[in-house]
């Protein structure tokens, strides 16, 4: 840790080390900073990622990829099945990561291209002068260190404290957040090629129960519920426990995984002087699906890209920063959070039945191309009692 | 060791207790506080004094390791 650097990046996973990596191979000094003392462990994550999303970041390899997926499974709250096979999922249809080797790959990455990097290393404070991010104090068993930057990367997940201590609401709305949990099990039966997502308001209400194979018999099996219909008695793990025992009765946990996820729309501005917010911690998780993988890596790429240009004017203030805000708004990934946002808003507020009707219905379509709009206008044709509904949400999407 | 005991006062305050043995150390609960009272170090969640006692994390864990009990540590 120097005491001076063109760039700090706060948080170590995908979004931060694709920040580092980018900046320090366009040159510039970085320091990534990881408070846990391990990349990439414990995971937080169902390790989801599309094949196209991943390859535009890093080629697979198979030390870090536990699956290769062939389709996907959604199950109405009455049990119908709807089957998504690889020409339709499109992008849904690509892997299941091994994160704990992922995010160090990453990050390895990101040394390598000249990045230093600490962990156990916690981000305590913004360095400020005037309202302007110039830093950021660190921890290291119990040591203080303030470290002076052009730009701070705030790339701490979730928790998104960074940009709190800097005077920035990261506060997630209770009702949009998924309170989740997780358990990676092993001797199920489970298809190895599939994902399976369960719908329903007894299974996950205002979420979604997932099967994401890991293996030939192992699979993360996890929940994501709505923070308002979670309380005691009735939390993710209440309902995963639920799903587990009637579902996978002899199957063995080996890991257990809990976490949260926003789904709200992202922060409405996500730079300040001398600060950029990426990833998580921009709220920037796919609302519809909760991925944010792919999105953590887009913004940290495009907001380490920003600092070079930023930094070679020699002015990092909002207005100079302010590129990267626009840019990953208008970019399809920003598109895509709008979207899927509406989309998110609409499906949480229908009943099973009507859940039941359109999945129904959905599943008897066979649609060459698999876009929203054509599927909401197929469903419309075929659900006239839906028809108000459907096109309040079509008029949404634009 | 730290030891809890109901306080029989009218102006006793609200306050959140963290049951370390059930706690994952997700975050979850940290993102959603409007008051940025909590704090994960590694394992080890912290809770602020600004903490109010209102109770939306420990709705919103989902373990159920947060409380909000009228009680007073000492
Ligand atoms: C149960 C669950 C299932 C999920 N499933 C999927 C999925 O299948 N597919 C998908 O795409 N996404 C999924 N997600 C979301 C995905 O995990 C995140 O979107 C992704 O990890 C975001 O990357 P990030 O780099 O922004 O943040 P993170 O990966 O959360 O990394 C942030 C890092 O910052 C560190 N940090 C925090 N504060 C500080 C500080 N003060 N100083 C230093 N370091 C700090 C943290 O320790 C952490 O390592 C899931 C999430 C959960 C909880
Ligand atoms: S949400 Fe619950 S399990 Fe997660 S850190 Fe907070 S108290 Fe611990
Ligand atoms: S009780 Fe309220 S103020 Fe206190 S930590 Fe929880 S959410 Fe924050």
């Amino acid at each position: 840790m120097k005491s001076r650097y063109d760039v700090i990046v706060v948080g170590g996973g995908p979004g931060g080390a694709i920040a580092a990596r980018t900046a320090a191979e366009k040159g510039l000094s970085v320091f990534l900073a990881e408070k846990r003392p391990a990349i990439g462990a414990p995971v937080r994550c169902a390790e989801g990622i599309g094949k196209e999303a991943l390859a535009e970041f890093i080629d697979p390899d198979p030390r870090w990829i536990s699956a290769e997926l062939k389709g996907a499974e959604i199950v109405a709250p009455d049990g119908t099945s709807m089957r998504l096979a690889s020409e339709q999922a499109g992008s849904k249809v690509g892997y299941i990561l091994d994160r704990k080797f992922f995010d160090r790959e990453l990050v390895w990455r990101a040394a390598e291209a000249g990045a230093d990097v600490a962990v156990k290393t916690r981000a305590v404070a913004p360095v400020l002068d005037g309202g302007a991010v110039k830093g950021a104090v660190f921890e290291y068993c119990g040591e203080r260190r303030r470290v002076a930057a052009d730009v701070v990367i705030a790339a701490d997940g979730v928790e998104s404290k960074f940009s709190r201590w800097c005077g920035i609401d990261t506060t997630v709305p209770v009702r949009e957040i998924m309170t989740s949990a997780q358990y990676l099990m092993t001797d199920i039966d489970i298809d190895p090629y599939t994902t399976v997502f369960l719908l329903g308001n007894e299974v996950a209400p205002e979420g979604y129960l997932w099967i994401f194979p890991k293996g030939e018999r192992t699979a993360n099996v996890g929940i994501g519920i709505s923070g308002k219909k979670s309380g005691a008695g009735h939390r993710a793990r209440d309902y995963l426990d639920k799903f587990v025992s009637s579902r996978f009765p002899g199957g063995k946990t080996i890991e257990h995984i809990v976490g949260g996820v926003s789904v709200c729309r992202p922060l409405s501005c996500t730079v300040a002087d001398g600060l950029m917010i990426i990833g998580d911690a921009a709220r920037v998780v796919d609302p519809l699906t909760g991925g944010g993988i792919y999105n953590a890596m887009f913004t940290g790429r495009l907001a380490a890209a920003t600092a070079v240009a930023a930094i070679s004017k020699g002015d990092c203030s909002k207005a100079a920063l302010m590129p990267y805000d626009t840019a990953w708004r208008k970019s399809p990934m920003g598109e895509t959070i709008a979207r899927n946002w509406q989309i998110k808003e609409y499906l949480i507020k229908l009943p099973d039945e009507k859940l039941n009707a359109i999945i129904q219905s959905a599943a008897s379509l066979n649609l060459k191309e698999f876009s929203t709009l054509s599927l909401i206008r197929e469903l419309m044709k075929r659900n006239p009692k839906l028809v108000v509904e459907l096109a309040a949400l079509k008029a949404s999407l634009g | 060791m730290s030891k809890s005991f109901r306080v029989l006062c009218a102006d006793c305050t609200r306050m959140l207790q963290v049951h370390r043995e059930i706690c994952g150390y997700c975050g979850c609960c940290v993102s959603v506080c409007p008051e940025g009272a909590l704090e994960l170090i590694d394992a080890y969640l912290e809770v602020g004094e600004s903490c109010t006692g209102c109770g939306i994390c420990a709705k919103v864990c989902p373990l159920g390791a947060l409380e909000v009990t009228d009680e007073v540590q000492v």
